[in-house]
């Protein structure tokens, strides 16, 4: 067992693991963290997105020894001062079936829209590509965030 | 399946290159390189890989380098594909190369996922295997012993077997800058654009003075050149016949098989519409009237 210390969702937490402990179960089993996924387990789905130094990666192919150091961001964070401008719109326009892959479509819109704050649709689509909605409920998500677009001003 | 890990290793994170250079002299086999983790935790999961300890780079300074002096395109070992999709660098000197980096997977995979990783991995479906092979890049080995240089066009042995040995790794990859004006396009046939892996990939680089470089992956045991095609095209401006000329040496080029992914008579047909595809994309290009770079051309 090791210990390490990151940035989790703005606040400090160390925490024992092995070397072959997963990012994902680390922040779900250890911390507490409940809102990445367990998907697909290898990449494809999304489901298990998280936020690493700002950027969307798959917590079920991180080692969680790898994040000593570093700064990482669930959804209960972006959250943590009640729903996001986007969460408001996912609610808004019914964006989701079951919610499974709420969380990391979330986060992926999240790194998205600030890179991109005037995305058109085809530039939405490209970026929520490699997070699969297993309800297929993608139109009324596409229509979130280009409702949220238009309509954030700035 | 569940989500853990069973297998058992023991993780370093050295800080320099001779402390790595000094775990792969002693564990070689048995040590594996971690960077992005998106190809070798899935190996791992799956029992592909049991490595005794895994080694993290990503505390090597020099390896997070991407550098271009004006000739050169430096790419360390660590850099990971949005890097290169977010570099302007890149994107003006080497649109192809950008254009495929574009292609692969998903922007929570290329936040990870290195070009350097890529090639390590080796898989016949490598998306930045037809780009570098017609760039001519060069594979920058280094180990306790020192360094070498390898061409992109030497390194690839097999489906996940290179030129690597066990006590190397790789540094970086120079990729030269075409001395002239040129235009590339990367046509990559998947199912979906999310992660789907290519069922065919090709990558087209035409230089001024009728000069063409055209490789595939995913239709063959390792990613390569088209010698044939590129000799019947060399020197002559393309045409529709030339085209037609140029999709008969398809079938003497590949040798895909049938998988999960696509059967083979599916391969080698969609080889020769995107080789037109593509030819033609990559003419206009160079003629600054094509489709955008990273416009799907399929």
């Amino acid at each position: 067992m090791k210990k390490i210390s990151f940035i989790l969702n703005g606040e400090k937490r160390s925490v024992y693991v092995e070397p072959n402990d997963l990012l994902l179960d680390v922040l779900r089993d250890k911390l507490g963290i409940k809102s990445p996924k367990y998907g697909c387990g290898r990449g494809d789905c999304g489901t298990c997105t998280v936020l690493l130094n700002g950027k969307s990666v798959r917590s079920c192919l991180i080692l969680a020894i790898e994040v000593d150091g570093q700064e990482i961001m669930t959804l209960e964070g972006i959250s943590k001062d009640g729903l996001t401008g986007l969460q408001e719109y996912f609610l808004k326009h019914n964006s989701f079936q079951c919610g499974f892959c709420t969380p990391g479509m979330s986060l992926t819109l999240e790194e998205f829209l600030k890179k991109n704050p005037k995305p058109n649709e085809e530039e939405v689509k490209e970026a929520i590509s490699g997070n699969l909605c297993r309800c297929t409920g993608y139109i009324p998500i596409i229509r979130a965030v280009m409702d949220y677009v238009k309509n954030r001003g700035g | 399946m569940s989500g853990v890990i069973s297998h058992e290793f023991e993780y370093y994170k050295p800080k320099d290159f001779s402390e790595l250079s000094e775990l792969l002299l002693q564990y070689k086999t048995k040590a594996k390189i971690l960077s992005g983790g998106t190809d070798l935790v899935v190996r791992i999961k799956d029992g592909f890989e049991f490595p005794e300890i895994v080694v993290d780079i990503k505390s090597i300074s020099e390896l997070k380098e991407l550098k271009f002096d004006g000739k050169n395109l430096f790419i360390g070992a660590t850099v990971t594909f949005n890097e290169l999709i977010e570099s302007d660098v890149v994107k003006e000197n080497f649109p192809l190369l950008w254009e495929a980096a574009k292609n692969v997977a998903s922007t929570g995979i290329r936040n990870r996922a290195t070009l350097a990783g890529n090639i390590c991995s080796a898989v016949p479906s490598l998306d930045s295997g037809p780009a570098l092979l017609v760039y001519e890049a060069e594979v920058i080995l280094k180990s306790k012993d020192g360094e070498r240089k390898v061409n992109i066009n030497e390194f690839f042995l097999g489906p996940r077997k290179t030129v690597l040995k066990e006590d190397e790794f790789v540094y970086g990859v120079n990729v030269p800058l075409p001395q002239k004006k040129n235009g590339g396009s990367y046509v990559k046939l998947g199912r979906y654009n999310g992660e789907d892996l290519a069922q065919v990939g090709i990558g087209i680089l035409i230089l001024e003075g009728n000069e063409y470089r055209i490789a595939h992956c995913a239709v063959g045991p390792v990613a390569a050149r088209a010698k044939k095609i590129e000799q019947l095209l060399n020197g002559k401006s393309l045409s529709d016949s030339l085209i037609e000329e140029a999709k008969k040496l398809i079938e003497q080029e590949i040798s895909p098989i049938t998988d999960i992914r696509a059967t083979k008579e599916y391969r080698i047909h969609m080889a020769k519409v995107m080789l037109e595809r593509g030819l033609k994309a990559t003419v206009n290009r160079m003629n600054g009237k094509g489709p955008d770079y990273g416009e799907k051309l399929i």
